[in-house]
């Protein structure tokens, strides 16, 4: 299976994201921001980093980049994107999901490890999880405070949209749990439609037990699994 | 066509937590400014931009903050000036 992932300029978790592919047995398929040709991705990543230097807002100016017309026309026809970190606010800015990111409550950049509950695991990107499972992944952002409006977070909650949500180590919901003050304590959301996925957290950092945690394989192998299937 | 300077305010939504304008309003009550109930922190954009007349100018720039200086989910804009440039 060829995976797409798009480097903008500020992207820095490109080539980690590569590799997580390229780990789990999938065909990483480098693509430049300028291009306007996917070459045959089945799943898109819009990796993490700081896309044309997070001006104006995150994300807001690489929506625009050539290559976004086509993961937009990708998305639109129902096929697999996925936004880590600043992926997830470029997602957001280019209305491939509701919401948007802003800055950590505390104001402050937060580099940590931490525990995620998987909350539904009847998506593409999460079917080699347990349900309720506590994973650890790191964190590294500024601007990564879920909000929408009421309406938008009560549907996202009621149809299982709330993908994964920051937890402590009982896996409970409590308020030092959260890095960031994201409403719900969300970390990641799917799209209605389930093939758009965003979430802050990196799971393509997590793929060894040596280097923290290896609780971010599963996040890839979910993806080849869908295909196998 | 005339040459014009559209000043815009983008402002986070009223009631969304606003954490840098919670840190300025606290930082200017611990220097005695007492009569501080809020600060809201935003960003302040000029476009110079050429149009028919200022209302078109005006026009023009309230669509680019429709379209990418403001994020309708967070943030409310208003026209803070149009002047001849």
């Amino acid at each position: 299976m060829k995976i797409g992932v798009i480097t903008f300029p500020g992207s820095n978790c490109d080539e980690d994201t590569v590799v997580a592919v390229e780990r789990v047995g999938a065909t990483a398929v480098r693509l430049w921001h300028k291009a306007h040709d996917l070459e045959g991705s089945e799943i898109v990543i819009l990796p993490g980093g700081f896309s044309y230097g997070d001006y104006l807002r995150a994300g807001a100016i690489a929506r625009f980049s050539p290559i976004m017309q086509e993961v937009v026309a990708h998305a639109k026809a129902g096929r697999p994107v996925i936004g880590i970190c600043n992926g997830f606010q470029i997602a957001c800015e280019a209305g491939l999901l509701p919401g948007a990111l802003l800055r950590n409550a505390s104001l402050k950049f937060v580099s940590d490890t931490v525990r995620l509950r998987v909350e539904n695991v009847d998506t593409m990107f999460t079917n080699r999880y347990a349900k309720g499972q506590v994973v650890r992944i790191p964190i590294a952002h500024g601007d990564g405070r879920y909000h929408a409006d009421a309406d938008v977070v009560a549907r996202l909650e009621g149809e299982g949209q709330v993908v994964f949500r920051y937890v402590n180590a009982a896996g409970q919901q409590a308020p030092d749990a959260n890095p960031n003050g994201a409403i719900n304590d969300i970390a990641g959301i799917v799209s209605a439609e389930g093939h758009v996925l965003g979430l802050m957290p990196h799971p393509e950092r997590a793929l060894d037990a040596s280097l923290g945690s290896a609780d971010g394989l599963p996040f890839f192998e979910s993806l080849l699994a869908r295909v196998a299937a | 066509m005339t040459r014009f300077r559209v000043a815009v305010h983008i402002v986070p939504r009223r009631g969304l937590l606003d954490p840098q304008g919670k840190a300025v309003a606290d930082a200017l009550r611990s220097l005695g400014f007492d009569g501080v109930d809020d600060v809201h922190v935003g960003r302040h954009i000029v476009a110079e931009v050429r149009a028919a007349d200022a209302k078109a100018a005006e026009a023009q720039v309230r669509a680019m903050c429709a379209k990418l200086l403001a994020n309708p989910v967070t943030e409310d804009f208003e026209i803070a000036g149009v002047n001849a440039a």
